[in-house]
């Protein structure tokens, strides 16, 4: 070090990092040139890698995708079984589409949750100043929802195999099924989303998927045939959107759908769509 | 000459503010804040806390608007612009502004991706500033399990993987100790030299003195002294002499020589040696120690100085800096 520079640093700045300190400090900052913003693409690509990364380091995240569905579905199907339908192996025939519907809709609440983590640290406020697209932020963190919403599936229909589900809509029908059910959750995850940009905390974002999500899963066809329930129970049941995806999921899988459902599926999940994404992201623009 | 000023505002300035006012219920976070802060310097912003400071840069930063007043960002307005204001600064903010559960790498190589570089180019980056900043054997770590000082220096690393035009610091050594403290301003440093322009929040008055070419002292929302750090001891206008005496029994001969030469009141020390006044004018001091020299008053040592910070802020606002902010007997 020359003594000019050595008198253009202050006394008292040490040399506290290793090595030529300065030399490479300097070289690492007139080094950070600005390349060509990202794609609206590449940046929801590496969004989508943050969760990613998320899971790795934090595998207990992957309880609700793995342990939740075999609850679920053991529980109910050997509670119910016997009453509702008199055989367990019946009931799990006309359960499985509705218990999984049920279940990849409840987890989509931990979509909102994530976001509401986020925004209560400073990482929010450090992608909102980058100059990117900002939805890609969601949409990243939205798509691997989407592969945890199909691991949800895949075990739940692997279970229901080994227990005794037998779809006759064969393997194409679960698939589309399980397309459908993907649809729905993802337009679904737009109103935790929107929620969770809202509410304080995450505990008041739980309850408030709770107060939602049981009424909707319940008073649904999920569970039983709405033909049974008395006529005003009825009326909502029909109008109940998890009842609109359940009919549908349960057509496919047993061979019997229609593109009715397919466009009924469509049209409640583009509307949820329309009205929470755009919420959404004006709520996580102007968040203060 | 209004041409000359003209081309200074549009090519000189960092930041313009004008009247930034933000409320909070009925209080007022911050209330009408004025800025305008060169490029290429370090701005200070001073002030206990809840004086507005965390406030008045995320209003800057386009993360809050502003509910009156208006500022220019290289030109760029903060409510119009804010696209434009993106691309060219960066902020870390008061608390960690980076995915405590990814590692040192992940997190940068995140950032790094979403500013455009391709992943390749992404862990160059991450691993070059990493080096730089004396953090490559954490990179694989998850940032939580960093120390302090550690988290400070990947959070601004975070800041800097591109560049940017201008940085917003948000007390960026708080709760660091002497060492890390000195490794952040050197980064500080280096960035200034490279050309950023810094504005950059503190607590600490010998941050500010040590870093900022200008210091703003905030306090309730509004900046009640503005100027170098020379000015604003300057305002002051009292420096303090400080003398050693070498025998005990001197002490009072000193004292009343002191008084009657400075007019000024005499502290003496917790040892019956040193002693302490007020000394607004240096020829007043030399006679002073003149008259030391001709009663044979041993003096082991002694120093004329400026007002420190410390004491600019103590007139300014009426208590010390690290004082929490109460009462109504100030200004
Ligand atoms: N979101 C908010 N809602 C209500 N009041 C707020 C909010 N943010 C800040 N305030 C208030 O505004 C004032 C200024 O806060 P600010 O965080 O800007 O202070 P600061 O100077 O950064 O303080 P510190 O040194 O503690 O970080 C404080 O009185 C604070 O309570
Ligand atoms: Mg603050």
């Amino acid at each position: 070090m020359t003594v000019q520079q050595q008198t253009r640093e202050t006394a008292n700045a040490t040399n506290g990092i290793e090595g030529s300190t300065d030399e490479r400090l300097l070289q690492a900052i007139a080094s950070g040139k600005r390349p060509d913003p990202a794609s609206g693409w590449s940046s929801t690509m590496a969004f989508a890698s943050r969760a990613l990364l998320r899971i790795k380091h934090i595998p207990e995240q992957m309880f609700d995708v793995t342990l939740f569905p075999i609850i679920f579905l053991l529980m109910f199907t050997y509670l119910f079984g016997g009453a509702i339908a008199g055989s367990t192996s019946d009931y799990l025939q006309f359960l499985l589409p509705g218990i999984l519907v049920m279940t990849v809709a409840q987890i989509t609440v931990y979509t909102g949750i994530d976001l509401n983590n986020d925004i209560r640290k400073g990482i929010f406020d450090r992608f909102r100043t980058l100059p990117i697209w900002l939805p890609s932020a969601l949409i990243g963190a939205l798509l691997v929802d989407v592969v945890r919403y199909t691991m949800a599936s895949v075990v739940m229909i692997a279970l229901g195999l080994m227990l005794g589900f037998r779809p006759e809509g064969g393997a194409v029908g679960v698939f589309l099924a399980i397309a459908l059910v993907l649809v729905f959750s993802f337009s679904l995850s737009w109103i935790w989303t929107a929620l969770g940009l809202i509410v304080r905390s995450e505990k008041s974002l739980m309850m408030m998927s709770f107060l939602v999500m049981m009424p909707l899963t319940f008073i649904s066809n999920v569970f039983v045939d709405p033909t049974t329930l008395p006529t005003w129970l009825q009326g909502f049941v029909n109008i109940n959107p998890i009842s609109t995806l359940a009919t549908a999921v349960r057509g496919f899988m047993h061979g019997m759908g229609t593109w009715q459902q397919v466009v009924n599926v469509l049209l409640v999940s583009a509307i949820m769509t329309a009205i929470f994404a755009p919420l959404t992201m004006y709520l996580y623009r102007n968040k203060t | 000459m209004k041409e000359d000023k003209k081309i200074l505002q549009n090519n000189d300035w960092a930041i313009e503010a004008n009247g930034l006012v933000k409320i909070y219920g009925k209080e007022a976070a911050v209330d009408g804040v004025d800025l305008a802060i060169q490029k290429g310097t370090v701005y200070g912003f001073l002030g206990p806390n809840g004086a507005g400071k965390t406030t008045t840069i995320r209003m800057l930063a386009t993360l809050l608007p502003a509910d009156a007043g208006s500022a220019r960002i290289f030109g760029n307005d903060l409510v119009s612009d804010g696209a434009a204001i993106r691309k060219r600064i960066s902020l870390t903010g008061q608390y960690a502004s980076i995915d405590e559960d990814l590692t040192g790498i992940e997190n940068l190589m995140l950032i790094a991706r979403l500013m455009g570089y391709t992943r390749r180019q992404a862990k160059t980056r991450a691993m070059e500033l990493l080096t730089a900043f004396g953090l490559d054997h954490a990179a694989k770590r998850q940032v939580k399990k960093y120390s302090g000082g550690m988290r400070r220096r990947i959070d601004i690393a975070a800041s800097i993987v591109v560049t940017p035009d201008l940085l917003f610091l948000d007390e960026p050594t708080s709760g660091l100790d002497p060492r890390s403290r000195n490794q952040v301003w050197d980064i500080i440093r280096a960035l200034v030299r490279t050309g950023t322009t810094v504005m950059l929040t503190t607590q600490y008055l010998e941050e500010a003195d040590q870093l900022a070419d200008r210091i703003g002292v905030i306090q309730r929302g509004k900046i009640i002294a503005e100027g170098t750090s020379s000015e604003l001891k300057a305002s002051v206008g009292r420096g303090t002499l400080n003398v050693q005496l070498v025998h005990a029994e001197d002490r009072q001969q000193a004292i009343d020589i002191l008084e009657d030469y400075l007019g000024a009141a005499v502290h003496h020390g917790t040892d019956s040696t040193s002693l302490t006044a007020q000394a607004d004018d240096s020829m007043r001091v030399g006679e002073a120690l003149g008259e030391f020299a001709r009663r044979r008053i041993e003096v082991s040592d002694f120093s004329l100085g400026r007002p420190s910070l410390d004491e600019v802020f103590l007139t300014l606002t009426g208590h010390s800096a690290e004082q929490q902010d109460s009462g109504e007997e100030i200004l």
